[in-house]
């Protein structure tokens, strides 16, 4: 029964994301529907549609109905009332818990945990109980409408306990998807498809781009397809793989290369897993180069399985080896976070020696 | 100085020197307060604001000796917290610190009676609010400001920040950033304890919100069952961030949670009474194993420095609290009342605690960032040789043994 209804939502919404653009080529999404909305607004709506279009829909975490420390769920427990907007207490392990015994009854669980940092205590919860229910129980029960969102990364001065990105823990985990947005519009094409997605799904927000990022975003209802690796800026010398708030900075550095001459393609890989690798791939046929950059520590990053990946499938192709760079090999720091971070300088001096090579 | 040589020679000298050693020599002082107060260590009782409610116990009695020394000592301490955390309030604003902040003026009579009843050798271990926990375990304002900016003389180096304080050689296992996670490591302090049989015990500190974590049932299950000389204290201030107890909590008599664990509720606002159950439970516990105090307290202050505070509580709840329990003005009156002071000797004291931290805020600027290098540092107990960083990796490299 729950996998019926959870059929009948995605068929409906595919209908839905039918209208006029179902591509995530910018400039066909600002439409004269559009309105200029930031990261945190985004997400917003897409919670607001998909309260609005699932009866069994429900949005739930700590100091959720007030609307949450970044004001994500602003507004929604007004609109569609506390019996479906509700704040929890602080107990990350029973919030996923309950998250996936309500989804296993055909309704839609979208739970936020209120830092990426917070996540752990309900890892078991992920990876043991929602990542195998389906599996184990030979497809009879599943927690495909799961939606866990947490925001992640850096903030500029977070520190220890307010800046981790743990996504690579979570690609280890076959049974969840794991999505991370760049920009206003994309947050809300992808959350929509990550709620309305039949599996359980990790949804990591930039929170350094909630009031920062402010783009045009369609006011309706759209979603943006998972597993869709995006090139978002063409070149021909070298391929740079990121996801989330890391791609503007490596936007900055493609620019700063260009003036040098260096031809960069850019590629938004969106869902970490499943991932989309034939996009990547076929990039890199084409430049013959691969720098891979995320925040998370580079060690057991997934820019190590991009790399290991890539390098199966081009080793003939590649001129240089893959370059990754990443957070250092240290706990978040409290001071310092500009040495620890991937950035623009750092991922510049990395494309031109994956140049040189 | 008066009052520095008065707890010296008191009983309880460690306790609070370090509190005293930090509030430098003052002339003024040992003319304003009358020594014959100062120094006088002569027993009197005073009774609790409130009775204690016991869960699974018998409650400790509501008169609690105290002496003047004492009073005025808890006066001095506590008037230094609320201080130092308005000043930290202020260095936020300016942007001098940066992360995340805690206040936890308000609460200071927590802080203050819990180290009135135990000794350095017991172990106290809290959440993420712990400034005023580590001044009372007698760290140093200078490291409490220097750690608040990220400089080297601060109590973690700088590398922790305002969450992360700790004090080793007075059994401070310090701020923890994780809600509730403190408590079993508190209860792991504890069954270490037990071993070394030396009748020390180790209080674990955490909030309304946290007691719903599960991990706080774990550890008072493991802790019942081994009789550890556990004391959790939970510092009820009504809200876990922006969420009222009764939100959280189906029943928020959290000296009631330990089902089979005795409990104690107490007012967390008057110092005494802190006081009166900490020794109390310290006794319990060497006994009979784990107890809960419930400290019924109050944050003036929002949760974080992004929290004003005033959006799920009124500005009357907070007024009507400073107005009717505030802790350091309880104390302020008993002193008073019993003629240990006058009111303008508690001023002046107040303004030598201002300029105290004031100085303290000045020389803490002075020090330095920490060296680079320390961000590969203490990540294992050796380096393992990190290559590479700095903002331009051309600028910078450093290969570390
Ligand atoms: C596991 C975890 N979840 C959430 C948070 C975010 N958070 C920090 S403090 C806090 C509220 C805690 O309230 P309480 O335990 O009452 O302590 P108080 O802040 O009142 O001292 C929350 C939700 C966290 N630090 N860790
Ligand atoms: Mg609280």
């Amino acid at each position: 029964m729950a996998t019926t209804s959870l059929r009948t939502i995605g068929r409906s919404v595919c209908r839905v994301s039918r209208r006029g653009f179902s591509t995530s080529c910018d400039d066909k999404l600002v439409q004269p529907s559009s309105k200029s909305t930031n990261l945190y607004s985004a997400i917003n709506q897409a919670l607001h549609i998909a309260l609005e279009t699932d009866p069994r829909a429900y949005v739930f975490g700590e100091d959720v109905g007030f609307g949450g420390v970044f004001r994500c769920t602003t507004g929604l427990a007004d609109r569609f009332g506390k019996s479906r907007v509700f704040n929890t207490p602080l107990c990350e392990q029973g919030i996923i818990g309950f998250g996936i015994g309500l989804a296993a009854m055909g309704n839609r669980a979208v739970a936020e945990i209120q830092f990426a940092d917070y996540i752990y205590p309900a890892f078991d919860q992920i990876v043991n109980e929602a990542a195998k229910f389906r599996y184990r129980s030979g497809n009879q029960f599943n927690c495909g409408g799961l939606t866990i969102r947490a925001p992640y990364g850096a903030v500029g001065h977070g520190g220890h306990y307010h800046s981790q990105s743990p996504e690579a823990f979570f690609c280890h985990v076959p049974g969840i998807k794991v999505v991370i947005p760049r920009s206003p519009q994309q947050a809300k094409g992808l959350l929509l498809s990550c709620i309305r997605d039949p599996n359980p799904v990790v949804f990591f927000e930039p929170k350094w781009l909630y009031r920062l990022a402010v783009e045009e975003v369609p006011e309706y209802d759209y979603m943006l397809p998972l597993s869709e690796a995006e090139v978002i800026r063409e070149g021909s010398d070298i391929t740079l793989v990121g996801w989330g708030a890391q791609l503007s900075v490596m936007e900055q550095a493609c620019l700063d290369a260009e003036k040098e001459g260096i031809s960069c393609e850019l590629i938004d890989l969106k869902t970490l897993i499943p991932w989309d690798k034939e996009t990547i791939e076929s990039s890199v046929r084409k430049t013959g180069r691969l720098l891979i950059s995320h925040e998370a520590p580079v060690t057991g990053g997934f820019g190590a399985e991009i790399s290991a990946s890539i390098v199966e499938r081009c080793f003939l192709r590649l001129e240089a080896p893959v370059a990754r760079v990443c957070g250092l090999d240290t706990p978040f720091p409290l001071v310092f976070e500009p040495f620890y971070m991937p950035t623009k300088n750092k991922i510049l001096d990395a494309i031109k020696s994956t140049i040189n090579y | 100085m008066a009052l520095l040589h008065l707890t010296s020679s008191s009983s309880r000298s460690n306790l609070l020197k370090p509190i005293s050693a930090a509030l430098s020599y003052s002339p003024s002082l040992r003319r304003s307060i009358s020594s014959s107060a100062a120094d006088d260590s002569r027993t009197f009782t005073i009774e609790t604001s409130l009775p204690f409610t016991a869960h699974q116990c018998n409650p400790p009695s509501r008169s609690v000796d105290t002496n003047p020394k004492e009073l005025l000592t808890f006066f001095r301490d506590m008037a230094t917290m609320r201080r130092m955390e308005i000043a930290a309030d202020s260095l936020y604003k300016a942007k001098l610190i940066r992360g995340f902040c805690h206040l936890y003026d308000g609460q200071e009579a927590v802080a203050v009676g819990m180290e009135a009843s135990i000794t350095k050798k017991d172990s106290i271990i809290t959440a993420y609010r712990d400034h005023c926990t580590f001044l009372g375990r007698g760290g140093t304002l200078l490291e409490i400001f220097s750690e608040l900016m990220g400089r080297q003389a601060g109590c973690s180096k700088g590398k922790g920040g305002s969450m992360h304080f700790y004090k080793k050689e007075a059994g401070f296992y310090g701020g923890h950033g994780i809600v509730g996670a403190q408590v079993p490591l508190g209860c792991g302090l504890a069954f270490a304890q037990k071993y070394s049989k030396d009748g020390t015990v180790s209080f674990a500190l955490y909030g309304d919100g946290a007691a719903n974590q599960g991990q706080l049932f774990e550890a008072l299950n493991i802790s019942a069952l081994w009789d550890l000389p556990v004391i959790l204290v939970c510092e009820n201030n009504h809200y876990g961030m922006g969420t009222a107890e009764w939100r959280a909590a189906k029943s928020p008599s959290y000296y009631k949670r330990g089902d089979y664990v005795p409990g104690l509720k107490v007012d967390g606002m008057d110092v005494l009474a802190v006081k009166q159950a900490c020794k109390f439970a310290k006794e319990h516990a060497l006994k009979n194993g784990p107890i809960i105090l419930e400290m019924d307290t109050y944050r003036y202050h929002g949760h974080s420095m992004s929290d004003p505070g005033s959006t799920y509580r009124t500005r009357d709840e907070i007024s009507g609290v400073r107005q009717e329990r505030d802790p350091v003005e309880r104390v302020r009156k008993l002193v008073l009342s019993h003629d240990l002071a006058t009111e303008k000797e508690l001023k002046d004291l107040e303004k030598e605690i201002r300029k105290q931290v004031d100085e303290a805020i000045a020389q803490a600027k002075e020090s330095p960032m920490p060296e680079p290098s320390e961000l590969f540092s203490n990540v294992y107990a050796k380096g393992l040789g990190v290559e590479a960083f700095g903002p331009d990796r051309k600028e910078l490299r450093a290969v570390l043994p």
